[in-house]
């Protein structure tokens, strides 16, 4: 029972006027416990769509069919009471745009308490405690004083690891990562990579990791999965895909990232007056 | 928050300043002279041209008009505005402080039904999109701005008061009397919230911060009343706020129809008979209630929102 | 833009009920089936039948002719006074955006006055000091409103002067007002047309009321609110003479208000979808 998550040919269908648009057509994976699964796709190639359909958030304009099964349980078509409980609780969500993810008018304490007062019944002594030590395992300084702040009053980095000590509160199974580094700016992103492979090392936890930047997932995923227009093109072992890639697109994009880094390389290694 | 307050009161000056220059100007623009009005007022039996002289002289009219604009202005705030034209005996003042009373009541009791009906329907119709409260109101809110006020009301008496015999048709009187005349005055502002506070709604649901409370799975409830409502009455608290006095200045309409003895009447009555010192005093009554709410309802929203009060500090 | 309107047909509906309405106006000493100022005291409240289509009213006039009388005024004095209200709103917003400085300080504070009242006091006074008559109702609607243009033109007008194709035919040597009239408002006219054809349902409402108050048209010209105001002494006895002229305001200033938001989407799909 190692498999954490587990999905089954998932399709996404987008109900528009009288047609059904396919967001996300025949995708399969899974991931098990101490893993991490890259999804790997640029901007509308269906890789948060996936991750919503797994976590029950899509709306009624949207069917989704096929097989998600988290812990052995099937999630599609379950009541949505039960997936509320779960999300937050064993499978806990780290989302992008930090910065726009906290409603503006609570504290971050407040945000936080809401939290884990809804899947645990912890007294709001013992919340506030673990809510502090929740910041200070993200090596945040002064958490006494972070949680009094409100969201604006915080960087995008800083927000992104108290998202992240958000989603490991209540010890989950699987963590589901849509694009975290994507809005944070270069130095937050690495302590944010930090962060997801430290929780990746304690082997406690799977980690679904969805990004479009190949540099990032390479660094994390021992599993990726390439996506494009809602189709799963090449799938496999990170290190065969980066290396060897069956997929033309695949290929591209890897020889693509590969282009700007040895730039990027060779300017670092010449010094800047070289790259100026 | 100290600084704000005091910055936004010295930004009032200025406005109010406007606000009394121009209803200065406006008596200052009748066609009739002042002293010759004092003159008859006064029930003088004839009027002469040297008369009219040592009156206008008796009443500072030969002094200079920015010191005339002053010296009225330091009368308006001890609270002295003249007396009524056309019935001599009674101060501008004692009218509007006569007839003030019945007003407010009226717009009182529109204002609770403003917020007691446009925050639930809002609220539901953007919680049920599309569903057929939805439609209903969002009927319900086209035909309400498209309805004259007086015909709202002409059509409330008739229905109510007339065929179903349930409530008085007009007059003044206890809260029987009042619920027609209110619910009249509101129906306009009732629509435009239930629009506003609908669509406020639903723009913040597109927002990831509401994606990410249901990502944390928090209760749907907590979210649209924790989350989703706070945010949006936000921006709603200063429209309200600001649509008290509009409510106020409302009334004069609906006060006609149902004979309801309020300024509004009185401005109307004063209209016909050229009273105009009680004109000037409703005008200027109006915007200062004006100046003074869009200013109080500013430093709450202030006081509410987190980002405002860093940002101006 | 416009295709997009056209396409809709809620806008065409709205468009085709404003335009019958100003053409029965403009038609209506021919459309009209009776003298609406004649009397006919015997067919006093007279129900519907040939000769009088929507029945007679106290004195035994026509309702339908009436009706029709009374588009001229609503109408016709609401388009006249959004043409007023524009065009003082553009040269006022051009002139504050345009030079700026002490002209530009002085014109907002103006602004600034005039959007601290509500419209309806401020129109009131005007009506009580220039006199009660409805040109008085249409000098003050424009009084009023025109602060709210100009507010939204000089706006763009700032946004404009700085554009590429602005600085362009300025050093090509075109004199201002041909750069701003040229170039500056067709790129508006889109925001303009959303907030004029709102406003112009206000304004029939505002010519109505004023005149059902005694304040604008005054009897025995016929018109829809002056019309409400004579039905309002006898409704206890026949409430159906309120029924025509409230009627037809509702759906006029509903067609405005209706195509209004259809231009408002047209111009901004985002709104569209709630």
């Amino acid at each position: 029972m190692n498999t954490v998550l587990d999905v089954r040919n998932l399709s996404v269908r987008f109900r528009s006027g009288g047609r059904l648009l396919s967001l996300v057509k025949d995708v399969s994976f899974s991931v098990s416990r101490g893993g991490c699964l890259g999804i790997l796709g640029e901007s509308g190639s269906g890789k948060s769509m996936t991750c919503k359909a797994v976590l029950g958030l899509l709306d009624d304009n949207f069917q989704a069919e096929g097989g998600v099964f988290f812990e052995g349980r099937q999630l599609l078509g379950e009541n949505p009471e039960t997936l509320r409980r779960l999300r937050g609780g064993r499978i806990g969500v780290v989302l992008q745009n930090p910065m726009s993810c906290f409603d503006p008018l609570y504290r971050i304490g407040e945000q936080m308490a809401e939290t884990l007062g809804e899947h645990t019944s912890l007294g709001r002594r013992r919340i506030r405690e673990r809510s502090a030590e929740l910041l200070e395992l993200m090596r945040i300084r002064e958490p006494g004083e972070v949680l009094r702040k409100y969201p604006h009053q915080l960087s995008g980095g800083m927000l992104q690891r108290v998202m992240i000590g958000l989603a490991l509160a209540l010890r989950p199974s699987l963590i589901i990562a849509d694009e975290p580094t994507t809005a944070i700016d270069s130095i937050s992103r690495h302590s944010v990579m930090r962060e997801f492979l430290r929780i990746k090392r304690t082997g406690e936890t799977a980690i679904l990791f969805i990004s479009h930047d190949l540099g990032v997932l390479s660094c994390i995923a021992d599993q990726v999965l390439v996506m494009r227009l809602g189709e799963a093109v090449e799938s496999g072992p990170a290190g065969r895909i980066f290396d060897n890639a069956r997929d033309a697109y695949t290929r591209r994009l890897i020889r693509r990232h590969k282009a700007v880094m040895s730039k990027f390389l060779a300017a670092v290694r010449q010094g800047p007056e070289a790259a100026a | 928050m100290k600084n704000y307050v005091i910055m936004r009161l010295l930004a009032t000056i200025p406005l109010l300043l406007g606000i009394s220059f121009l209803c200065f100007v406006f008596i200052n623009l009748i066609p009739s002279d002042p002293a010759e009005v004092a003159l008859r007022i006064r029930q003088t039996p004839v009027i002469t041209e040297e008369l009219i002289a040592r009156t206008r002289a008796e009443l500072g009219l030969d002094q200079p008009f920015l010191a005339r604009y002053f010296h009225w202005l330091w009368d308006c705030l001890h609270f002295d505005l003249g007396v009524s034209y056309t019935n001599p005996a009674r101060t501008v003042l004692g009218e509007i402080g006569r007839c003030l009373p019945a007003t407010l009541e009226l717009a009182g009791l529109s204002l609770v039904y403003v917020i007691a009906l446009s925050l639930p329907i809002g609220f539901l119709s953007a919680v049920y999109k599309d569903s057929w409260f939805d439609r209903l109101m969002r009927g319900f809110v086209f035909a309400a701005t498209a309805m004259p006020v007086y015909w709202v009301g002409l059509l409330l008496i008739w229905i109510v008061s007339i065929r179903l015999d349930l409530l008085p048709t007009s007059g003044y009187g206890g809260l029987s009397h009042l619920i027609l005349p209110a619910f009249t005055v509101a129906l306009s502002y009732i629509s435009t919230y239930i629009r506003l506070i609908r669509n406020n709604m639903l723009e913040n649901m597109r927002e990831d911060y509401v994606l990410y409370a249901q990502a944390r799975g928090l209760k749907r409830r907590a979210i649209l009343v924790r989350h989703i409502l706070k945010n949006s009455l936000q921006s709603c608290v200063t429209a309200i706020g600001m649509s008290i006095p509009q409510l106020i200045a409302g009334t004069i309409v609906v006060e006609n129809v149902f004979a309801w003895p309020g300024v509004g009447r009185l401005c109307i009555a004063s209209i016909f008979n050229r009273d105009y010192p009680v004109i000037q005093a409703y005008v200027l009554l109006v915007g200062v209630l004006f100046v003074f709410f869009n200013l109080a309802f500013d430093i709450l929203q202030y006081a509410a929102d987190p980002r405002l009060r860093e940002r101006k500090a | 833009m416009l295709r997009q309107l056209f396409k809709n047909p809620m806008a065409l509906l709205c468009m085709g009920v404003l335009l019958f309405t100003a053409l029965l106006g403009i038609l209506a000493p021919w459309a009209a089936p009776n003298d609406p100022y004649a009397n006919d005291i015997l067919n006093k409240f007279a129900g519907p039948s040939w000769q009088y289509p929507l029945g007679t009213d106290h004195l035994g006039r026509c309702v339908f002719s009436r009706m029709l009388f009374g588009i001229r005024p609503t109408l016709f004095l609401s388009l006249l006074t959004m043409l007023g209200t524009i065009g003082l709103g553009v040269i006022m917003g051009v002139a504050a955006g345009y030079f700026r400085g002490v002209v530009d300080e002085i014109i907002m504070r103006v602004v600034d006055v005039m959007l601290s009242f509500p419209s309806q006091i401020i129109i009131l006074a005007v009506v009580a000091l220039l006199g009660v008559d409805i040109r008085n109702v249409v000098v003050a609607s424009i009084f009023i409103k025109w602060a709210w243009y100009a507010r939204m033109i000089r706006t763009a007008t700032i946004k404009y002067t700085g554009m590429n194709f602005v600085l362009f035919s300025r050093s090509v040597g075109s004199g201002n007002f041909y750069i701003l009239t040229r170039h500056m408002l067709p790129c508006i006219a889109a925001e303009l047309a959303v907030l004029a054809s709102l406003d112009t349902g206000w304004a029939i409402l505002n010519i109505s009321t004023l005149s059902f108050l005694g304040l604008g048209v005054q009897a025995p010209v016929p018109e829809w609110g002056a019309m409400l105001n004579e039905a309002k002494n006898v409704m206890v006895s026949n409430p159906e003479q309120m029924i025509a002229p409230g009627v037809a305001v509702v759906a006029l200033v509903g067609a405005c208000n209706m195509l209004g938001d259809c231009l408002r989407d047209a111009l901004d799909p985002r709104t569209a979808r709630q």
